[in-house]
């Protein structure tokens, strides 16, 4: 068990990280996204449901480290064309809480809600979805090591997302 | 048929090289669309293996319309209207499952999976009525094809077969990639939105021109060699197998290649319980072929899309909205490639893919830009001077050439026209 001050630092900590990828993302900053990662980061966007199984079922997004990766660098041509001109975005981030049950490894587990405005060329898009994280300490910084994005429309057509969730 | 000249309107808006911009974008043509093609001809559906055992069910579409696929008790697939027959409520409203019957939340009238009625509530005051004249609609005539199902609305006409003409060939290529000679659609599918009118995407899935310049954002950064078989130099070709069915032969590349797996980007050493069961299955010469010449590109009028890897089943919901049902194929046996066919299929389609976000903002584009009143025409003439007949007689181009939307919009006219 944390005491209380300690948990409040760990709590303000996560809710300035949070808030610092949500804000990086809205920008298109992608280097620095991208840097927010741990080496065995899984960024995953689940299809029809909260709870599939990613290796037998297709998600939206289902990338290892190094697909982050290359998902960066295909933004980073300016020739991907769903993001040339750029969506302009603002998410707001909130419910932010601390999760029951940390996993063993360290990691802290921690969900938010988040609620994101997206103005493309074609139109203005609202999109809402439930967050879990693992975040982990790694040389005195937190970073990602998992994050599920859990649209809460997942189970419908939806448009392109071409903009990092 | 205009009486004045004698030139129907289907005449007037589909030339040989170049259509009508309001055909994507009139509302009446939409209309006149749903009847004369999506209700009409053969459509596909859904595939066998969605629902493998008695009793499962999986919700599919017609165009707008939701269309329950079924296995009933006797192993039989039907394909059921979503519609009551009291009120018109929705019978089913899960998008898969297992159950015998469905009982409509109105008024609890429950029907068997094959859509007969077999009971209402309160049966008193229904005396002397029918149960057999309140069925559930059905589509008219249901037949697949190695696996796939496709329904027509018409009473008569063509057979799936003839229908598929020789497209059907293509989709024997395709089952011939797994070591039982089978497909199976298991992954569940992602379902991508698109504000655009669906000949778009119909005419895209054979479209060779545009993947060197929409695409060059994944080609530049990943080590693919797709790129390659889109360029001016590809040996590759278009065709137009007739009744609008288009395919990317993309053959001629992977058989200069010479490197089996090579049409799927890997090899045999890194798939060696696959490479062994499909040499079991086909002997080492006839295996190496298979696994030389990949699976088809092929798009099946008017809505299914196999590219190599995966399926896409195309839906039209208004003049301008349209959805991508896509999935990776599954080919039984085969598990070892099934996961990659799954890890790049989740990687370049759907909403958030590399290449399928890319022609998904083009067709939108496209939608707004024809709605510009000028120029009037869409200028499909690449390749018409050059293009020639195979040893089957089907019109074949260069990889880059609009062999397909011309094959489409021949087809398309015809369905139009009245007889
Ligand atoms: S509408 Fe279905 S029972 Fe009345
Ligand atoms: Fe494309």
């Amino acid at each position: 068990m944390l005491s209380r001050e300690s948990s409040a630092t760990l709590m303000s900590a996560i809710t300035a990280f949070l808030y610092r990828e949500a804000r990086l993302q809205d920008e298109h900053r992608y280097e620095a996204w991208e840097k927010l990662w741990t080496d065995d980061g899984v960024y995953w966007v689940p299809a029809n449901g909260a709870d599939i199984d990613p290796e037998r079922q297709m998600s939206i997004i289902y990338d290892n480290r190094s697909r982050i990766a290359l998902r960066v660098r295909q933004l980073m041509t300016g020739k991907h064309f769903t993001q040339t001109p750029q969506s302009n975005l603002r998410r707001l981030i909130s419910n932010i809480e601390l999760m029951d049950q940390q996993p063993e490894d360290g990691d802290i587990a921690v969900a938010s809600n988040s609620l994101i405005f997206e103005s493309s060329l074609r139109d203005d898009t609202l999109w809402a979805a439930r967050n879990e994280y693992r975040l982990r300490h790694v040389d005195g910084e937190l970073r990602m090591a998992a994050k599920k994005v859990i649209l809460v429309n997942n189970d419908k057509a939806i448009y392109t997302l071409s903009f990092l969730v | 048929m205009n009486m004045m000249t004698g030139v129907s309107p289907w005449e007037r808006l589909i030339r040989p090289d170049r259509v009508h911009g309001s055909l994507y974008t009139d509302p009446e043509i939409f209309e006149a669309e749903l009847k004369s093609i999506w209700y009409r001809t053969w459509v596909y559906v859904g595939h066998e293996s969605e629902v493998p055992n008695a009793n499962d069910y999986v919700v599919k579409s017609i165009g707008p319309q939701s269309v329950i696929m079924t296995r009933d008790e006797r192993g039989k697939v039907n394909l059921l209207l979503n519609r009551c027959s009291h009120r018109g409520n929705q019978v089913c409203s899960f998008e898969r499952g297992n159950a015998r019957s469905f009982t409509c939340p109105f008024h609890s009238w429950t029907f068997a999976n094959d859509g007969r009625l077999v009971g209402y509530a309160f049966p008193d005051g229904y005396e002397g009525q029918d149960k057999s004249q309140l069925a559930l609609g059905r589509v008219t005539r249901v037949e697949s094809y190695r696996g796939f199902v496709f329904g027509s609305f018409a009473t008569d006409g063509p057979t799936l077969k003839e229908h598929l003409g020789g497209a059907a060939e293509t989709i024997d290529r395709l089952v011939r990639t797994s070591p039982e000679g089978e497909v199976e659609i298991t992954a569940g599918f992602l379902k991508h939105r698109v504000k655009a009118n669906w000949k778009f995407i119909l005419e895209n899935e054979c479209d060779g021109y545009h993947p060197a310049f929409v695409h060059t954002s994944i080609f530049g950064v990943a080590d693919s060699m797709i790129g390659k078989l889109y360029g001016g130099a590809s040996t590759a070709l278009t065709r137009d197998y007739g009744n609008g069915h288009t395919e990317i032969d993309l053959r001629p590349e992977f058989r200069k290649r010479d490197a089996p797996m090579s049409w799927f980007g890997t090899s045999e050493e890194r798939l060696p319980d696959y490479t062994a069961r499909m040499k079991a299955a086909y002997g080492d010469n006839a295996a190496r072929e298979i696994m030389i010449d990949g699976t088809p590109h092929v798009m099946i009028f008017p809505n299914l899309f196999i590219a190599e890897i995966q399926m896409f089943v195309i839906q039209p919901l208004g003049v301008d909205d349209s959805v991508q049902h896509v999935t990776a194929l599954q080919f039984k046996g085969a598990p070892d490639l099934n996961r990659r066919l799954r890890q790049q299929t989740m990687g370049s389609v759907g909403p958030a893919g590399f290449l399928l976000a890319d022609d998904s903002e083009m067709y939108e584009r496209c939608h707004r830009g024809v709605l510009a009143r000028n120029p009037e025409w869409i200028f499909l003439g690449r390749g018409e001077k050059r293009q020639r007949q195979d040893e089957h007689g089907f019109t074949v181009g260069h990889v880059t050439d609009e062999v397909p939307s011309r094959g489409i919009w021949t087809h398309y006219r015809k369905l139009m026209e009245p007889a």
